[in-house]
């Protein structure tokens, strides 16, 4: 199949991108101011993140889709308001994670943002499991941007205006160039910021206005950087099939309303973890000094025991010093436990640490 | 002072007597783009044309440093140690990896010039 290109490939060209390969997209790694400063603009002002290779899956329907999405996701869908959004997973029937996604309750139904390499799995899934009873769109003539940082808000307020009176994890519609634009105020950064889904032929031209008023794009080396500090799980490699929500440390994110009843995909297995605990769980990990640690990475215990796997590692710009996470036995899993990294063949001294690694920003919202 | 001479693996090479001090390539550093970490080989140890002897790397990937002449590592640089992103900003001049006394001249001639490693890393970028 053909490395598809995202409706702002030229403008990422215009901008001296440098592309990779990711999921089938030819996507920008970074720019040429590189991945280093990429971060650190995002950090302190606005950068713009071309994520239009995730998937945007609309699902139709009322009261009975509602119920039907219960049996599937860990969440209090019932009760989630209009234009409200949650993290949630995809699992398989072990608990496994199929995919992370965030869905968003909409006035027709369900607005689903999947990672992009899952996207087309996921539509079969959740096709399967809705019997093909509800129209499902997984929309290709739409784009998706994110602007992170502290100075998207008033900088994407500009262009779109109300939009700064959004809420953390609350979207709605909004118009540019009277074309219907979805805009929720989440990210992937750990910086205040805002997801906008605009049909491909208007995308290009928003980024440029929001280039204009002070943003930059950043490619998706700093978005890898960034996520990681903010402590956020990257799909296949922190979380996979063989992962469940309660070892990633995600317990947060399953509704305790749908435990108590636990009739959705994967329920035995996430109620017995809950009340017996894991084996392997989800930390974060702090290698002393500069190495790096990265992805398969061992991880030992003082005993030189090996506990467990690096999962995610780089160096994080705004902490100025290497930073992961990783699965390790339960019980070596507390915080400022002394483990060790073998990297090219040699064991560094490291520390369970608490996530994030960079402290969160998030508006609240002004209401 | 000899002219700096280059090897297919990126890295520059400045011969002082007997003692060569070697780097990475402004082609190198900018193909790496930003580097976070750098180790340098230990002082008084022996090093072996062609193998490696320390290790860059960015926010992406690690890369292997290799010793383009064989020789006893007689000085290292600690400077780039601590503040990595100096290799970025001056590769091919302050930013130097470590200092070899060298065992055997004859193994910089078989290095590049600047005209053409300048031509070898264009094609290989």
């Amino acid at each position: 199949m053909d490395t598809k290109k995202t409706s702002l490939y030229k403008l990422h060209q215009d901008c001296n991108a440098k592309f990779v390969e990711f999921a089938g997209y030819h996507m920008p790694i970074q720019y040429s101011e590189g991945i280093v400063e990429e971060h650190k603009f995002t950090r302190n002002h606005s950068g713009i993140f071309d994520v239009s290779h995730m998937g945007q899956l609309f699902i139709y329907g009322g009261d009975e889709l509602i119920k039907d999405l219960e049996k599937i996701f860990p969440l209090d869908l019932k009760n989630l308001k209009l234009n409200h959004s949650k993290y949630s997973f995809l699992m398989n029937k072990d608990a496994g994670i199929q995919d992370d996604l965030i869905i968003t309750k909409i006035s027709e139904g369900f607005l689903i943002i999947l990672n992009a390499a899952c996207k087309n799995d996921d539509y079969k899934i959740l096709k399967g499991l809705l019997n093909e009873k509800y129209k499902m769109v997984l929309d290709e003539n739409r784009s998706l941007i994110a602007i992170q940082g502290p100075k998207s808000s008033q900088i994407l307020n500009e262009v779109i205006s109300k939009v700064k009176d959004l809420n953390f994890m609350s979207g709605n519609w909004f118009l540019f160039d009277n074309q219907k634009v979805y805009i929720t105020r989440s990210g992937y950064t750990g910086e205040d910021g805002f997801e906008i889904s605009i049909p491909n032929n208007f995308v290009d031209k928003l980024t440029r206005e929001l280039i204009d008023k002070g943003s930059k794009l950043v490619g998706l080396g700093a978005r890898d950087t960034l996520r990681l500090e903010a402590g956020l799980c990257l799909y296949g490699h922190d979380l996979d099939k063989d992962k469940t929500p309660v070892e990633a440390n995600l317990k947060w994110a399953i509704s305790k309303e749908r435990i108590s009843k636990g009739d959705f995909i994967g329920s035995d297995i996430i109620i017995k973890q809950l009340n017996n605990g894991v084996t392997k769980i989800r930390v974060g990990i702090k290698p002393e000094g500069r190495i790096i640690a990265r992805e398969k990475t061992k991880i030992f215990n003082q005993s030189d025991v090996h506990i467990g796997e690096i999962t995610s590692g780089t160096f994080g710009p705004s902490v100025n010093g290497p930073v992961a996470m990783g699965y390790v036995e339960n019980e070596f899993s507390k915080k400022n436990t002394k483990v060790f990294l073998e990297v090219r063949g040699k064991k560094y001294a490291a520390s369970i640490c608490s996530l994030p690694f960079y402290k969160k920003s998030y508006v609240k919202g002004a209401n | 002072m000899s002219e700096v001479k280059y090897s297919k693996e990126h890295e520059w090479i400045k011969l002082d007597g007997d003692v060569a001090t070697i780097g990475i390539t402004k082609h190198a550093s900018e193909m790496l783009g930003d580097i976070v970490f750098a180790e340098l080989p230990e002082k008084g140890s022996s090093v072996e044309k062609d193998g490696t002897a320390g290790v860059v790397e960015s926010t992406k990937a690690a890369s292997d440093v290799y010793t383009p002449v064989s020789g006893e590592v007689v000085d290292t640089n600690q400077a780039i140690v601590d503040d990595p992103s100096k290799i970025n900003q001056d590769p091919e001049n302050s930013a130097w990896f470590f200092k070899l006394k060298i065992k055997d001249v004859s193994e910089i001639e078989s290095l590049m010039n600047k005209e053409d490693y300048d031509k070898f890393a264009k094609e290989n970028a």
